[in-house]
């Protein structure tokens, strides 16, 4: 499974963004995840408690925000949700020049510095909330 | 109180990036990568043997890199073709990235190679996650696997520029049903070219060269429906040749992730306002 990579790219990215300074303790993370970015969440959050072990963000909750496949044909203006396996010929004129509105995001769009917030506690488990539904 | 950071990053772009490098650095060598993505055992190391012998025989300056997670076999087994290959341990890892295969090209890729082929870890997932610096990219899958690969594993086969059949002597035996399969490749990535081969018979051999060749020449590789995503989508730029996005590399993979921005601007939210861009899927 690559979600090890793909949380180890996140904490990278985080912990050199400049707007995060690199020591702001961060206690969330809101990632954008397309429905056809070929990534597990379950697997992501437990690869990103890990990987965010002895960094900034350790603690810190990963945020997922799912983005569903939307595709558009340009010829014939159908536009349609993918679903997953996706969809990707036109349903209305069968024809294969579309093109993908979304659905492969993988995107950091935020980070939650909790200047005041309770902090990991070095005693118990790391928190990671299952949010979305 | 606390401070929200809004920024627009995708998580990959760093391997994008790497890639989009390593690409533009071999064209200017005159190389061209081909990234091969298959289940284990379906057969690309007896195909890409086969491929790298007939180069050979016509003069092509080929070379292999073979990845596998532990064993030199098929780097044994592909020096056979009588081209430079070498093979890439990954030590567990399911899949390569971008700055692995640099690392390998470094003082051993023979100037004046045509074209570098690249067995990819064999894994359908996490590979096709993966820009490795390629102009081509094919998937391949043989008969015995079931008509419905390409839907169960959609981003691999969403994102091939070329969808290779192997094994296909034992079509019949194996009740392959050739129409279904295409018709499900043709639901995850409309337009791609689905080629029939058998690298026991002979059947079929010397397509991969040919189209990889074609890329090299030039010619545009196909770009999936998968690939054409944000702002690039419809600008048919092809693989390789494209105007680079905003990521900032020189080119442009065709399986693209949506690479969006890198700017961040900082402001400061309260805690009721909590953490932006939420849905409720």
């Amino acid at each position: 499974m690559h979600e090890m990579s793909v949380a180890v790219a996140m904490v990278e990215q985080v912990t050199e963004a400049p707007a995060g300074d690199g020591h702001a303790k961060v206690s969330a993370v809101v990632l954008r995840l397309g429905e056809l970015a070929g990534v597990v969440a379950d697997s992501l959050r437990f690869c990103f408690s890990l990987a965010c072990a002895g960094t900034v963000l350790e603690g810190a909750e990963l945020l997922i925000d799912h983005v569903p496949g939307r595709a558009r044909c340009a010829p014939c203006g159908a536009e349609w949700a993918t679903g997953m396996p996706p969809q990707l010929c036109c349903p209305q004129c069968e024809g294969g020049r579309a093109e993908l509105l979304a659905g492969r995001e993988m995107q950091i769009v935020a980070l939650r510095h909790g200047e005041d917030g309770p902090g990991p506690d070095p005693a118990g488990p790391v928190p990671v909330h299952a949010k979305e539904s | 109180m606390c401070r929200v950071v809004d920024l627009q990053q995708a998580v990959l772009v760093k391997n994008d990036e790497r890639a989009g490098t390593l690409r533009a650095e071999l064209a200017a060598r005159g190389t061209t990568v081909i990234n091969l993505l298959s289940s284990p055992g379906s057969g690309k190391t007896e195909l890409l043997e086969a491929e790298l012998a007939l180069a050979a025989s016509r003069g092509v300056p080929v070379a292999a890199l073979t990845a596998d997670l532990a064993t030199e076999h098929d780097a044994e087994r592909l020096a056979r073709a009588g081209v430079p290959v070498k093979q890439v341990l990954t030590d567990g890892l399911c899949h390569l990235e971008a700055d692995m295969v640099r690392a390998q090209l470094e003082g051993w890729l023979p100037d004046g190679t045509r074209l570098l082929f690249v067995e990819n870890v064999g894994n359908l997932v996490c590979p096709a996650s993966y820009d490795l610096g390629e102009s081509l990219r094919v998937v391949l899958a043989s008969v015995t696997e079931g008509e419905d690969k390409p839907l169960k594993y959609p981003t691999a086969f969403g994102l091939a520029q070329l969808v290779v059949v192997t094994k296909d002597d034992i079509a019949e035996a194996a009740g392959f049903d050739e129409e279904a399969f295409r018709a499900n490749v043709r639901q995850v990535n409309p337009g791609v070219e689905v080629v029939l081969t058998s690298a026991r018979r002979g059947t079929g051999l010397g397509l991969v060269l040919d189209r990889a060749l074609a890329v090299a020449a030039g010619e545009q590789a196909h770009r999936p429906v998968m690939a054409r995503t944000g702002e690039d989508a419809g600008t048919d730029t092809g693989t390789g040749t494209g105007t680079g996005t905003e990521a900032g590399s020189g080119t442009e993979s065709a399986h693209g992730h949506t690479h969006l921005h890198t700017r961040v601007h900082a402001h400061p939210h309260t805690q009721a306002a909590g953490v932006p861009a939420r849905s409720q899927s």
